[in-house]
């Protein structure tokens, strides 16, 4: 059967203009660099098409976005810490905290890095301020490496009109032990492009745990981020992001891992809230020995559609990735994820590996998982899975054969599902929280 | 009162299937009494089993199931448990993420709430201590609480596990399926020690095993002999013994000539 597809059916394209670019630049004294940028990447947008019936797209319908609501760029209305869920704000861990950056609006409200840290020379501040302070550390990477305005529509519009972001270094042969937390948080509808900018250099480590959230809106927003984190030689980051919007926003984003040589990434990253989200989730294991660990959690309930495209690249030998994604779904719910294993041509004794498992919890719902590989060598060991399952009777059975009722039985297989990545969360209070908020999902 | 598990009359099968697997079982098991049910594979042992812990693969067509006078065919598997029936799985399914000690807490705590839907649950030291106590007792190692329920437990392990739960909820009747079968000589004195650590005038027992052999560490009051369906002998642990010189076969001629002769 013939599908016409009428022209009025193509998505709507915001409706930014160069001169919001400028006007950007101008309001914050921009350098030349940032803005010739800034123009390449306007130009990249203005001649990429919305995005719609691309391979990556084409089981992702986002046209329900009103963009006359969300192409508004937030504005920063005075709001302080206090408008912040207590939850968002509490410490990482009970010991000393490393770093603490908050953004209302986009705006800095809190800024704080432990003294100690701060001695060893790691940097920890936002965009804007690195920017006049570090601006050849930022020149060299914003944007050069992992996430370019070249990777897609919304990657070149983040790139020509991102407005606030984090920035983090840890010099060469620095082990930043006390944990970074960045909590990203809007009060209103409209656009927010963050930006997270993290480079360590050679041999440093560092641990850091990012959170998006938003209250409840008039209106719709989009966010069109951008994460970048790039770990040299032998360094070692463990990253941990949480995404919680309103259920009035769009997220399109774009994330990319880079890892050197000998150099270890665990990145785990929790999805729960929006209306729709598109996240390209990638790593590239670019120098030998490279390490990747990458892990989601998501789940979707009501009519959220969550879409995760992850990509593991071997651009050098001997290296390994290891991506396990574990959702659910409920309601009328979907989720997609479409993984991809590739290696440049010859890199040897490389090892990846991709599972996506999905938890069906209703007829209703939908989740699709559309594993990929893409090697061109022979001495390698990539291997890829997705799993289906419903909450079984069984399990149900045998909980409940010990006085336990059945919502609770549920509860816990449920809860049990998720626990071997929330295990990879390195902070005990965060993989509660998170558990209460598995629970309060399911308990619905 | 005596805590008393009466079964009377009990027809079932599998759901949704004609074909009856027990067809008017009596049996009754009171508190202090240890009880054995043997008879050859395929006579419907397990399926009383699952029958009386109230599995929704099987199906009652027929008869009662009294705890204390209570039907507890009228209850969910939960309201069983917290009535004080436990049974003893043959095959106890994994559960990943769900750690052994998470598990047992769970279970307690639903147990305190039923009694008083304000309580707060066990503290977790007393749970602790009381953990260490059972494992201990039943020379399991304390790791095992963190490790997820019966993943990559090795069949000993599993069954250990069971004996365990039943150390903890501390039932009025325990019903243990099976808990010999795939054990080598060394796990089954450790079960069977920890089922008899347990036993005495609080507990009800009914073993449900295919051999004897289990027999020899646990020592049963009464032995039954289930034969399509029904208990066709009953008799004191020397019958066991006689089972175990003779085997079913002795059992299935002289139960056919009595069903011929009353035809």
């Amino acid at each position: 059967m013939a599908v016409v597809r009428r022209r009025s059916a193509l998505p709507q394209a915001p409706s930014f203009s160069w001169a919001d670019v400028q006007s950007l630049s101008d309001a914050h004294d921009e350098p030349d660099w940032l803005r010739a940028r800034r123009r390449e990447a306007w130009e990249i947008y203005r001649n990429t098409p919305m995005p719609y019936q691309e391979e990556e797209w084409r089981r992702t319908d986002y046209r329900h976005i009103r963009w006359d609501e969300a192409e508004r760029l937030i504005q920063a209305n005075g709001a302080t810490a206090a408008v912040v869920p207590a939850k968002n704000l509490e410490p990482l861990t009970g010991a000393e905290q490393g770093g603490l950056l908050v953004f209302v609006d986009g705006n800095v409200v809190r800024s704080e890095l432990a003294p100690s840290l701060e001695k060893q020379g790691v940097i920890f501040t936002d965009l804007r301020t690195a920017l006049r302070d570090h601006s050849e550390l930022v020149e060299r990477r914003l944007m050069t490496q992992a996430v370019r305005a070249t990777d897609g529509k919304f990657a070149a519009l983040h790139a020509a009109l991102w407005d606030y972001g984090v920035f983090v270094y840890v010099p060469r042969n620095t082990i930043a032990e006390l944990p970074l937390h960045v909590v990203c948080y809007n009060t209103s509808a409209g656009a927010a492009m963050g930006h997270v900018l993290v480079v360590l250099d050679d041999n440093a480590q560092a641990t850091m745990q990012v959170e998006y959230a938003s209250n409840v809106t008039d209106g719709q927003s989009a966010y069109i981020g951008a994460t970048e984190l790039i770990v040299g030689d032998a360094g070692n980051l463990r990253y941990v992001s949480l995404q919680d919007w309103n259920r009035d926003t769009f997220e399109f984003s774009h994330q990319r891992g880079i890892v050197g040589r000998d150099a270890q990434l665990d990145w785990v990253n929790g999805v729960m809230g929006s209306q729709l989200t598109k996240a390209f989730i990638e790593v590239d294991a670019v120098g030998q020995g490279a390490n990747a660990r990458v892990s989601g959690f998501f789940f979707a309930d009501r009519d959220q559609f969550f879409d995760l495209d992850t990509q593991q690249n071997h651009n050098a030998p001997l290296t390994n990735t290891d991506l396990l994604f574990k959702g659910a779904a409920r309601d009328r719910a979907r989720t997609l994820w479409q993984g991809m294993i590739k290696s440049l041509p010859q890199m040897q004794r490389i090892d990846g590996y991709q599972v996506c498992r999905n938890l069906l919890l209703s007829d209703e719902a939908r989740m699709d998982s559309i594993p990929g590989l893409e090697i061109e060598a022979d001495d390698v060991a990539c291997s890829h899975a997705a799993t289906f399952g419903t909450l079984e009777e069984e399990p149900i059975y045998y909980l409940m054969s010990r006085g336990i009722t059945r919502p609770q039985a549920q509860l816990m297989i449920i809860e049990g599902f998720f626990d071997e990545l929330l295990q990879r969360i390195p902070f005990e209070r965060v993989r509660q929280r998170l558990m209460a908020e598995i629970e309060a999902k399911i308990i619905g | 009162m005596v805590a008393t598990l009466e079964i009377r009359n009990l027809h079932a099968s599998v759901d949704g299937e004609d074909e009856m697997i027990l067809r008017g079982l009596d049996l009754t098991v009171k508190k202090g009494e240890i009880h054995a049910l043997m008879g050859p594979n395929g006579s419907g042992k397990s399926t009383l089993a699952n029958i009386l812990m109230g599995n929704p693969a099987y199906e009652v067509h027929e008869g009662e199931v009294l705890l204390d006078g209570e039907n507890l065919l009228d209850l969910e598997p939960d309201e069983r448990s917290r009535a004080g029936l436990f049974l003893a799985f043959q095959y106890p399914v994994a559960i990943p993420g769900v750690t052994l000690g998470n598990f047992l807490r769970h279970a307690i705590n639903a147990r305190m709430k039923a009694e008083d839907p304000d309580s707060k649950g066990i503290p977790i030291p007393k749970f602790a201590r009381l953990m260490r106590e059972k494992m201990t007792q039943l020379q399991i190692d304390h790791a095992f609480a963190g490790r997820y329920l019966n993943e990559g437990f090795s069949g000993g392990e599993k069954k250990r596990a069971e004996v365990l739960q039943m150390a903890v909820l501390e039932p009025e009747i325990a019903v243990l399926d099976e808990t010999d079968s795939g054990l080598d000589i060394d796990a089954l004195r450790i079960v069977a020690d920890g089922v008899n650590a347990l036993t005495g005038p609080d507990l009800g027992v009914l073993v449900i095993t295919h051999y004897q052999r289990m027999l020899n560490y646990i020592k049963p009051d009464y032995v039954h002999v289930l034969y399509e369906g029904r208990i066709v002998e009953s008799g004191g642990p020397e019958l066991a013994v006689e089972l175990e010189e003779k085997g079913y076969e002795w059992i299935r001629e002289r139960h056919e000539a009595l069903a011929h002769f009353q035809a």
